[in-house]
C-alpha cells in the first residue's frame, strides 16, 4: 500500500478499482461512442490507446497523466457526469489540462448530486506505481491511497 | 483570484442566479490554473464547438435552455462547428435511419437555441471560421473565449490572438460573462516555447503527418519550429495559411497543442525570434524516416485491412477556397493521366458554406462536379461517429478524422492516386 498526495481540483471521497493510462486520455475518442449508444459501462473506444481501449471507465478510478484532443472533451465529461456514467474519480499525475478542468468544474457547478473527486499533481511515481485492478481510495484532502 | 467590483457583484448575484453560476464556473476554472485575475474578452465574434443536435447530449441542450430561460446572452455573435448531416453525402438506408431517427434528432431544436443565443448567420457552421469568406477573423492580441481545437490553435499561432484551449460550454460562458481567467496561452510566459522542433526532411513534409508527429511528441506544450519556412515560405499567403490550418489541426487532435511558432513565418516568431524559446527547451528532430515511423505506427482498425475503400473524405478541418481549386486541378489531371473520367471512390470535399458559395461562383465548381467529387458543408467526424461507419472502409488525409474515427490516413498524393487511379 502506498499513499500519494495531490491537489484537490474538485473535492470528494471514493473507493474504486483503478484503470490506468500512461498516455494522454483523449476524452472524445474514449467516451463518445459509449455515451451515444447506451453503453452503461462507458467502455473506452479510443483505438489509439491500447492500454484502455475496450475497458470500462464508469465507476472506475481513472489514473492518467492529462487529457488530450478535441475541445469537446470537457462537455463530453460533463455529459457523462449528467448521465451518471462518469469515472468514480480522475487522478492526474500531472497538472490538470484545460479540457478536463472544464468538465470537472462544469459538473461540480451545474450537475446536482455529483461525486467525482478530481485530484491532480500526483507525480510521475504515482502513475508508474498504480496498475489496473488496484484499489484506490481518495480522501477529502487530496490523499490517494493505492492498495 | 482577484475580482474587480463588477466581477465580484456578478458572482454575488447582482445579475441573477444563473449569471452568478456562470461567473462561479469561470472562477473555479481559473483557480485550477492559479489565475490571478479575469480579463475581458475582446474579439468581435466568438466560436463554439458544439454544433450537433445529438439526442444523447441532452444535458448540453438542457444547460443551454437554462441560459436562455434566464435571459442571459452574450454581446458577441458567434460561429459554430459544422452541421453533422447533409443529404448530398452518400449514405445507405440504414445510415440515414440512424442519422435522422436515432442520432441527430435534436438538431433543429439545438439550432433554434443557437439562433437565440447569437449565431452569426444561418450558414455560420464551420470549424474553419477564421477564413476570410466566413468572416470570424480575430485581430492580433484579441482575447478569445473560443473552443474547437483546430480553430484555437490557428487563432493563436497564425493570427496572434490569445485563447486557451477552452472546452465546449466554457466557450459560451466566457462570452456571456465577458471575461475569461488569465492563465496559460493568454500570458506572455505561457506562449513561450518549451520544445524546439528541427525540420530536416528532404522534401516538404505532409502537413497533417508533421502535425501529428509534433502533437504526439509535445502534447500540450508550445513548439518552436525551425526549418519549415524553407518549405512553406516566410509569408503568410494563402498556401502557407492552408498548410498551417491542416498542420495545426493535427497537432491539436493528435496531441493537445494550442499554440506553435514557426520561425520566420508566424507573427510572434517573426517579431521575437528565438527569444520565444524557454530555457531548457527539449528538442525533437523531424526527418523523412521519423515521419515514416509515425505513419507506420498508426493502427489499422478496419475489419478487413485489405478492403476496398467505400468513401473518401477530404476537409477535416474544412478546406479553403484555394484548396478546393487546387484539388480540382489535381483530380482532373489525375483522372486524365489514368484514363478515367470520374473518381473511382465516392469522394466528398467538405468546406464552410460561405466558402462553397464562393467556390460555386467560379468555373472550378462545374469542373469538380464533372469529376464526380461531391462538395458538402458537413463535419466528416460527425458523419462517421456511429457504429455503422465503424465497419466502413473510409480513407482520408485528415489526421484529426483518423484520430477520432476508423478512417484510415493516407497522404494527399496517396489519396489522389486512390481516387483517380484506383488501389488504396
Amino acid at each position: 500500500m502506498r499513499e500519494f498526495k495531490g491537489r484537490v481540483v474538485t473535492p470528494g471521497t471514493t473507493t474504486a478499482e483503478a484503470v490506468v493510462t500512461t498516455q494522454g486520455f483523449n476524452t472524445l475518442a474514449s467516451m463518445q461512442m459509449a455515451l451515444q449508444f447506451g453503453d452503461k459501462e462507458t467502455k473506452c473506444g479510443d483505438q489509439n490507446n491500447p492500454e484502455l481501449n475496450g475497458k470500462p471507465l464508469c465507476g472506475k478510478a481513472l489514473c492518467l497523466p492529462q487529457t488530450i484532443g478535441s475541445t469537446t472533451g470537457g462537455l463530453v465529461l460533463y455529459c457523462a457526469c449528467s448521465m451518471k456514467r462518469q469515472p468514480a474519480c480522475m487522478l492526474f499525475s500531472e497538472h490538470i489540462d484545460s479540457l478536463a478542468a472544464a468538465g470537472a468544474v462544469l459538473a461540480s457547478v451545474w450537475v446536482e448530486d455529483i461525486n467525482m473527486p478530481v485530484i491532480d499533481c500526483l507525480g510521475e511515481e504515482f502513475l508508474s506505481y498504480v496498475k489496473d485492478g488496484m484499489t484506490i481510495t481518495v480522501k477529502e484532502d487530496g490523499v490517494v491511497v493505492v492498495d | 483570484m482577484y475580482l474587480n467590483e463588477e466581477q465580484q457583484a456578478i458572482l454575488n448575484g447582482s445579475q441573477g442566479e444563473t449569471m452568478a453560476k456562470i461567473m462561479k464556473t469561470m472562477v473555479m476554472f481559473g483557480d485550477a490554473f492559479g489565475a490571478e485575475k479575469m480579463v475581458p474578452v475582446t474579439s468581435k465574434h466568438n466560436h463554439l464547438v458544439t454544433s450537433f443536435g445529438l439526442k444523447v447530449m441532452s444535458p448540453v441542450y438542457d444547460l443551454m435552455q437554462q441560459l436562455l430561460d434566464a435571459g442571459v446572452k452574450s454581446s458577441q455573435t458567434f460561429s459554430v462547428d459544422p452541421r453533422p448531416v447533409d443529404k448530398n453525402v452518400p449514405a445507405n438506408f440504414l445510415q440515414k435511419l440512424v442519422f435522422n431517427k436515432l442520432m441527430y434528432t435534436k438538431q433543429n431544436f439545438y439550432e433554434e437555441q443557437l439562433h437565440k443565443l447569437g449565431l452569426m448567420s444561418d450558414d455560420a457552421f464551420t470549424c474553419a471560421c477564421y477564413l476570410d469568406q466566413v468572416g470570424n477573423v480575430p485581430k492580433k492580441g484579441d482575447v478569445l473565449s473560443w473552443a474547437e481545437s483546430s480553430a484555437v490553435v490557428y487563432a493563436n499561432s497564425v493570427l496572434g490572438a490569445r485563447c486557451n484551449r477552452n472546452s465546449g460550454i466554457m466557450d459560451i460562458m466566457g462570452s456571456i460573462v465577458g471575461y475569461v481567467p488569465y492563465f496559460g496561452l493568454l500570458t506572455d510566459e505561457g506562449r513561450r516555447a518549451t520544445w524546439i522542433i528541427k525540420i530536416e526532411t528532404t522534401k516538404k513534409p505532409e502537413a497533417q503527418l508533421l502535425g501529428s508527429a509534433i502533437g504526439m511528441k509535445v502534447m500540450e506544450d508550445v513548439p518552436y519550429i525551425v526549418g519549415l519556412d524553407k518549405w512553406i515560405g516566410s509569408e503568410l499567403d494563402d498556401s502557407a495559411c492552408t498548410y498551417l490550418k491542416d498542420f495545426g489541426a493535427a497537432t491539436a487532435s493528435n496531441g493537445a497543442v494550442g499554440l506553435y511558432h514557426i520561425e520566420n513565418l508566424t507573427p510572434e516568431a517573426k517579431e521575437q525570434g528565438k527569444s520565444l524559446i524557454a530555457e531548457g527547451a527539449k528538442e525533437y528532430v523531424i526527418t523523412d524516416a521519423e515521419l515514416e515511423r509515425v505513419k507506420a505506427n498508426y493502427p489499422v482498425v478496419w475489419k478487413n485491412p485489405d478492403a476496398t475503400p467505400k468513401l473518401c473524405f477530404m476537409g477535416c478541418p474544412h478546406m479553403s477556397l484555394q484548396q478546393l481549386k487546387d484539388w480540382t486541378d489535381k483530380v482532373e489531371a489525375g483522372l486524365k493521366a489514368a484514363g478515367n473520367k470520374t473518381v473511382l471512390i465516392p469522394t466528398v470535399f467538405t468546406a464552410a458554406p460561405k466558402v462553397l458559395e464562393e467556390f460555386n461562383k467560379t468555373e472550378y465548381a462545374a469542373r469538380l462536379k464533372a469529376t464526380g467529387v461531391i462538395t458538402s458543408y458537413i463535419c466528416p467526424l460527425m458523419y462517421m461517429n456511429n457504429p455503422l461507419c465503424k465497419k466502413m472502409p473510409v480513407i482520408t488525409s485528415s489526421n484529426k478524422l483518423r484520430t477520432y474515427t476508423t478512417a484510415r490516413y493516407y497522404t494527399d498524393d496517396e489519396i489522389l492516386t486512390a481516387i483517380t487511379k484506383g488501389g488504396k
